[in-house]
């Protein structure tokens, strides 16, 4: 793996003029953008591309998915663990199109990715030619930007543009399709790093009077409460988030795509808000005098219902998207800009404070829900195992330091509220769109790209056969990632909420399954199933002990439920236990 | 909750293909519908002017302004009242000729009372064209239709605001 990861190249502008051809000029722009590894799967219309990645195969790395979903969900997971933009190709029509899913999971969780795709000649666009789809029309409402290119000369402004528009203020996903002719044809080539686009302003100034504003609220709150999103994980801002959270005594609960940025074990860390979040911070938000959002947008499985959610809060929103203020919650102090700048300049303002009683208010409700819920997770006395003990058990083993990235489903929820974090940038799993089949193709793209930590892709039966082919990209690149099937052979969260509001009428969730362990041993990856308590530990110290890839899967209770729950149209007071 | 009423939206962008699609996949993922919609060059080199009707509510409206800026190649959007604008459609009607002859003087009351004008005229139909606002041509139509109308069509709305729009200091600005 070391050798792909060659440094990241000071090239911003190369000084003279070559001439070259629009293929080559697209690896030399990756090459100048510090790309070294990038994933895709290649077919007639990028063919010219693919030819010049073989001859720059000693520069950069192309990574051969067995699909281009599974590329764009790596490119993703690579993107997620470094802050780096992850790049993907296709080739034209199904290519193309098969990347769409991983667009619109990186559009709606504001991950940097640029997508290449090839696209038929110029003189056959609209014709119907062999693979040929409107992706540009396709991909439109998933991208923060598109552009199709029909001339070689444009390739250097555009694909400096694509990095600079899917890097900065909120990142997100840029496709670029490039037509055929444009690839073989030559020009003179120079490449200039983008510094602007003149209808675009990424990222607000903070306005110092809205600073003050915020601070005179939370130096004269009672009971006030954090809630960090992703926002902090893009900008980098943890220190400054720990540091209000201590100077001013917050207690401070997360987005699920917040988790990470503060370690679990800190006091002030109260846990994971939302539908499957902890009973505190979702009560109390309904009893908070001053609600602190910070890079997080109120999505509905956040808020539950609009209509009483912190109505009693004045409510203060650090953010750097502008269409985000009032779209979901009414704001009172809204501070315009990136996360970073503007906790920087809110924390000289802030009084130190301690708010003691309000903290035994979050641990008296964190005691309920240990009671209630957590201590049988964790350490359940029924014979059936559960999610949450697999997860203990990786956190015993791993210190808390693996990243864990994790599918969608019951498994997801229990990773989020049970993984313990030590490092940010660990949490990587698919909030928006909640997307099945993301986390195996997004563990490769996380562990290539920092093949020092510990990868641990925590996964449902259903959402693993969705990707499952990507054991061959982890055989083939011998990517050391370590796989765990949590199979409870249903669609688990479909099937709670059948059992919850469909009266048990299990449709099509129930799955019958196939041997996981000898397909993962069809691709030569070492693999075992556990299926009793007495053999967990030692199945995970096992995995974690091993140097290459490795598949986990454990068979847990058929038909357990994750709680607490919110139910959909509840309030978040009204969270239940059980 | 405040009722819909219609909003003039004024967007400034880039030239570029498919900002079309962008900006009306936003109304459209909404399930908003677009009563018209106008794109032209504006008084700045280079740079599309797009006036779009619809109706909503207010809250609505400033959400989607939010959402058409947030596009990469939008330089600015803003939203209008109708008395904050001054506005104007365009429409064309296509009449059968012989009523030109037969029917003179009722249709030349018409037309001038109506502030219209003939386009054009030959053996089988003449054309009147009329601006004004809605209200002004639906009058117009009225008036026509009893000579039957072989073809009608009407523009999107256009319009100026009455306050001023700093686009050129907007983009000056950046330069700098």
């Amino acid at each position: 793996m070391k050798d792909t990861q060659t440094l990241e190249k000071d090239q911003t502008t190369t000084a003279s003029t070559i001439r070259i051809s629009g293929s080559e000029a697209i690896i030399r722009c990756l090459i100048a953008e510090g790309v070294d590894i990038l994933y895709g799967y290649p077919g007639g219309a990028i063919m010219p591309v693919y030819d010049e990645l073989y001859k720059f195969r000693d520069q950069i790395h192309h990574v051969l998915t067995r699909h281009e979903q599974g590329a764009t969900h790596a490119a993703q997971g690579y993107a997620r663990i470094s802050g780096k933009v992850g790049v993907a190709m296709a080739t034209s029509g199904p290519g193309a199109t098969n990347l769409i899913t991983g667009i619109a999971d990186a559009q709606i969780d504001s991950t940097p990715m640029v997508c290449i795709t090839g696209q038929v000649a110029s003189h056959l666009l609209g014709s119907d030619a062999f693979q040929e789809t409107d992706i540009i029309g396709i991909s439109t409402p998933v991208t923060k930007w598109n552009q199709q290119i029909t001339k070689a000369s444009q390739i250097p402004e555009m694909i400096a543009k694509a990095f600079y528009i899917a890097r900065s203020g909120r990142p997100g996903p840029v496709l670029i399709d490039i037509t055929k002719d444009a690839q073989f044809e030559q020009f003179d080539f120079s490449y200039e790093k983008c510094k602007g686009v003149r209808s675009y302003n990424p990222v607000p100034k903070t306005d110092i009077d809205d600073v003050k504003a915020a601070a005179l609220l939370i130096n004269s709150a009672k009971k006030p409460l954090i809630v960090w999103g992703q926002g902090i994980i893009l900008s980098e801002a943890e220190e400054e988030l720990k540091a209000l959270m201590e100077k001013a005594g917050i207690p401070a609960a997360w987005t699920i795509l917040g988790a990470s940025a503060i370690p679990t074990a800190h006091p002030l860390n109260i846990g994971m808000v939302g539908m499957h979040g902890n009973y505190a911070p979702n009560v109390l938000t309904n009893e908070c005098d001053v609600l602190i959002a910070i890079g997080m947008r109120f999505d509905d499985r956040v808020t539950g219902n609009l209509a009483t959610y912190a109505k009693q809060a004045k409510v203060i929103h650090f953010e750097i998207d502008p269409a985000e203020i009032d779209k979901n919650v009414k704001t009172d102090v809204a501070v315009l800009g990136d996360a970073k700048e503007s906790l920087k300049q809110l924390l000289p303002l802030i009084k130190t404070n301690s708010h003691p009683e309000w903290h035994q208010e979050f641990k008296d409700l964190y005691t309920i829900e240990y009671e209630k819920v957590i201590k049988d997770d964790l350490y359940p006395t029924k014979e059936g195992l559960t999610m949450g003990e697999v997860l203990k058990e990786i956190n015993i083993c791993t210190k808390g330091n693996a990243a864990i990235v994790s599918d969608v489903g019951q498994h997801q929820m229990i990773a989020c509220r049970y993984a313990e974090f030590t490092t940010t940038k660990s949490n990587i799993t698919s909030g928006g769109l909640g997307t099945m089949g993301f986390a195996l193709p997004a563990a490769i793209g996380a562990k290539m790209s920092a093949p020092e930590r510990d990868v641990v892709a925590i996964i449902g039966d259903g959402g693993y056969q969705m990707t499952i082919q990507e054991l061959g990209t982890i055989f083939q690149q011998k990517v050391p990632v370590k796989i765990v099937v949590l199979n409870n052979e249903f669609l688990g969260m479909v099937r709670q909420w059948q059992q919850l509001f469909f009266e048990k009428r299990y449709a099509s969730t129930e799955m019958t399954n196939p041997d996981f362990v000898a397909i993962a041993k069809g691709y030569y990856i070492d693999a075992q199933k556990v299926t009793k308590r007495e053999d967990l530990k030692a199945a995970v110290e096992e995995m974690m002990a091993c140097e290459g890839p490795y598949f986990l899967e454990v068979r847990v209770e058929k038909e357990g439920n994750v709680f607490p729950m919110i139910p959909t149209g509840a309030s978040v007071s009204e969270i239940r236990l059980e | 909750m405040s009722e819909p009423i219609a909003y003039t939206v004024t967007i400034y962008t880039e030239n570029n293909i498919g900002l079309l699609n962008r900006i009306s996949a936003i109304f459209q993922r909404r399930h908003i519908n677009i009563e018209s919609i106008n794109s032209s060059v504006s008084e700045i080199e280079n740079v599309s002017k797009w006036t779009i009707v619809v109706k909503l509510q207010e809250d609505q409206m400033k959400k989607i302004i939010g959402q058409i800026e947030k596009q990469v190649e939008v330089i600015k959007a803003y939203f209008h009242t109708e008395d904050e604008t001054i506005y104007q459609e365009s429409c064309l009607f296509k009449i059968k000729s012989n009523f030109l002859f037969d029917e003179r003087e009722q249709i030349e009351t018409i037309i001038k009372d109506n502030n219209a004008r003939i386009v054009t005229v030959n053996r089988e139909f003449f054309v009147i064209e009329k601006s004004g606002r809605r209200e002004e041509l639906e009058i117009l139509y009225r008036e026509l239709s009893v000579f039957g109308i072989m073809q009608f069509t009407r523009s999107g709305r256009i319009a100026v605001t009455k306050d001023e729009m700093k686009i050129s200091k907007m983009l000056e600005a950046f330069q700098h």
